[in-house]
């Protein structure tokens, strides 16, 4: 069965040119992402390599540009290419990391919700309904403000990415939760369930090993598109200021940072992050659009 | 009721009933103040079998047969009344005792297409029940097992490696066999196990079924709307509607002379290949709501029979001659 769905999926992959360039495009980023000490020409995250001397060089092809600085240097003499790879680092990592939160935390929800019923089930559902009725970003700004309240100030800059992490997976799980409760319903009622209940097999057995796998098609696919709102959101919360420091920018703080200066005409500060992360999340979401598809036995 | 069961009874039901809450949610009840409601989807059915034997529960569809099949089985817990395998009741033993009566029972499903997981591959499907309850150890021997079950239900050892949707409704019935079989028990509940296959492939199973009850002694309860099949199978046949059996006899008599009016209309349904061209009754009236029954003899809207008795009270079920029959019009004599 792998082998025919894996063809199948394949084909409807080469198929579709929009989805090759978005697949290349975004293995390109990610790649390029992680491989960011081997490759990029500078360590932004060396205070002590950076020159203040260095800092609002134009990129290369500008008259002031230099050589050493492809796309220019920011307010602090940083590489930009150098800052974008690293900072892609973070907000890729960032994002998995919390899209991972979110799908084991909404996917078990989900089936002890739908498997259990009742009570539990009411209860798990109407806290995913109030979630669901305030923007994700207002919750990660939440649990985000909540946790740095009890973290010691001082060690709240290394603990920064955790608690960005843990903030945006709390606020993406209600989609999990109730796309899985849904197939939890239908298969639990299915013959192989009840055969698997007869000879004792216990619930939290027939969960993971009978449902969950029964269950994982349509999951993939929130994943997949998660992924970038996930990108977004940590970029939001870091334009924003409560994200990673400054001293291991993201790209959300690049833009931020650049922000600053966008009216004093350096622009190239604030637009190449910002050009990185819009294709990013734009190839990631196209990749998404295609698996929902391509998943979706009525538009075979 | 019947008469007292005897001990020596295999499995037994003692006026088992199995009532669904069907109501709307609390919220609903109190704006509209309406009632809970309740289905009762068995009310009150007595059996018992003995071992070896084949007992066969026929009715429409709606009238409480599967609902029977999983009672007796322990996925649901009767509403009132009690089911006795070997003597004991599965509700109310410890843990231990209840994994070692679920060992000696098994079920087959009707929908074959339903009742095998579609990701899992068919050697894990078969050795299921054999880990679950421990019988085999070691890989070498669970192979070795799961091998020979496929052999004896007429698949192929290498089949073990394929998934389920490889295969045709007949042979995923034959796998389902061979996972009920895979724990050894003595007792197999089979739900509908041919009314999804073509007729060809229906025979194939019920010999197949017959074959291996000869061979170890296995006590089936057969739950069909199939009447032919029903007849090809079963020792004795139960006729249930609307939660309650109306006749219980052994095949033979009820198929030769059967008394209860319903069983009389259900068998004249029956299309003949003699092509006899006689003149049928055609089968009247609806099953009436099953959340509203008709008081006394749920049958009587229905009834040719039926008189002001009929309407009020319900019959209970009474030997007359070879056969147990739920009928007022039989006890008077009017039929």
């Amino acid at each position: 069965m792998r082998a025919w769905r894996d063809s199948d999926l394949w084909y409807s992959f080469t198929r579709s040119r929009i989805t090759v360039a978005a697949a290349s495009i975004a293995g390109v980023m990610i790649l390029a992402a992680f491989l960011a000490p081997l490759i990029a020409p500078h360590n932004p995250f060396d205070l002590a390599s950076l020159d203040l001397l260095d800092a609002h060089i134009p990129p290369v092809w500008s008259e002031d540009g230099e050589t050493r600085f492809l796309i220019g240097t920011d307010d602090q003499g940083r590489d930009l290419l150098s800052a974008i790879l690293y900072g892609a680092r973070i907000s890729i990592g960032v994002g998995i990391a919390s899209v991972l939160l979110s799908l084991v935390l909404g996917v078990g929800l989900g089936l002890v919700s739908g498997y259990a019923g009742g009570r539990i089930d009411a209860f798990i559902m109407r806290v995913a309904d109030i979630q669901l009725s305030f923007p994700a970003i207002l919750i990660a700004l939440l649990v985000n403000g909540v946790l740095r309240g009890i973290l010691p100030s001082e060690r709240q800059d290394e603990l920064a990415i955790y608690v960005l992490v843990l903030s945006i997976g709390i606020s993406g799980w209600v989609q999990y939760a109730r796309t899985v409760r849904g197939s939890t319903l239908v298969e639990k009622n299915k013959e192989y369930v009840q055969a698997a209940r007869l000879i004792g097999i216990s619930p939290a057995s027939i969960m993971l090993r009978h449902i969950l796998p029964n269950a994982m098609g349509p999951v993939l696919v929130i994943a997949t598109i998660h992924l970038a709102v996930a990108v977004i959101t940590e970029a939001t919360l870091s334009f924003l200021g409560i994200g990673v420091p400054p001293t291991e920018p993201s790209l959300g703080t690049l833009i931020r940072i650049g922000n600053d200066f966008l009216f004093s005409g350096e622009w190239w500060v604030t637009i190449f992050p910002g050009v990185t992360l819009a294709v990013l999340v734009l190839s990631v979401n196209l990749l998404g659009d295609w698996l929902r598809d391509a998943l979706n036995p009525k538009l075979r | 009721m019947p008469s007292t069961r005897s001990s020596a009874d295999f499995v037994a039901a003692e006026a088992v009933a199995r009532h669904f809450d069907v109501s709307k949610p609390w919220l609903a009840r109190a704006i509209e103040r309406s009632p809970r409601v309740f289905l009762k989807a068995v009310d009150g059915v007595s059996f018992a079998m003995a071992k070896g034997e084949t007992l066969a529960l026929v009715g429409e569809s709606g009238c409480g047969k599967s609902t029977v099949a999983r009672l007796v089985v322990g996925l649901y817990r009767p509403t009132s009344g009690r089911v006795l395998f070997d003597g004991l009741e599965l509700a109310g033993l410890p843990a231990a005792e209840r994994a070692r009566s679920r060992r000696r029972m098994q079920m087959i499903f009707q929908d074959p297409y339903a009742s095998l997981n579609p990701r899992w591959r068919v050697r894990d499907i078969v050795a299921e029940p054999l880990r679950a309850f421990g019988l085999a150890s070691g890989r070498a021997e669970l192979a070795e097992r799961v091998g020979a079950l496929l052999v004896q239900v007429g698949l192929s050892p290498a089949d073990g490696e394929k998934y389920p949707h490889e295969f045709s409704g007949g042979q995923r019935q034959r796998i389902s066999i061979a996972r009920a079989l895979s724990s050894n028990p003595e007792f197999l509940v089979c739900d509908e196990p041919t009314s999804a296959l073509d007729v060809s492939v229906q025979a194939q199973i019920l010999n197949l079924m017959r074959d291996l009850q000869e061979q170890l002694g296995l006590t089936y309860l057969f739950i069909s709307h199939n009447l032919a099949a029903v007849r090809h199978i079963s020792d004795r046949v139960g006729v249930m509607y609307l939660g309650r059996i109306v006749e219980i006899a052994d095949s033979g008599t009820l198929f030769s002379q059967p008394r209860h009016p319903y069983t009389q209309m259900l068998l004249d349904a029956i299309p003949d290949l003699a092509m006899s061209g006689r003149e049928r009754e055609p089968m009247g009236g609806e099953v009436p709501n099953p959340l509203d029954p008709p008081a006394g003899c749920h049958f009587h809207p229905r009834c040719p029979f039926a008189n002001d008795r009929c309407r009020a009270e319900t019959p209970a079920l009474k030997q007359y001659g070879p056969a147990e029959t739920a009928c007022h019009a039989v006890e008077e004599g009017r039929i």
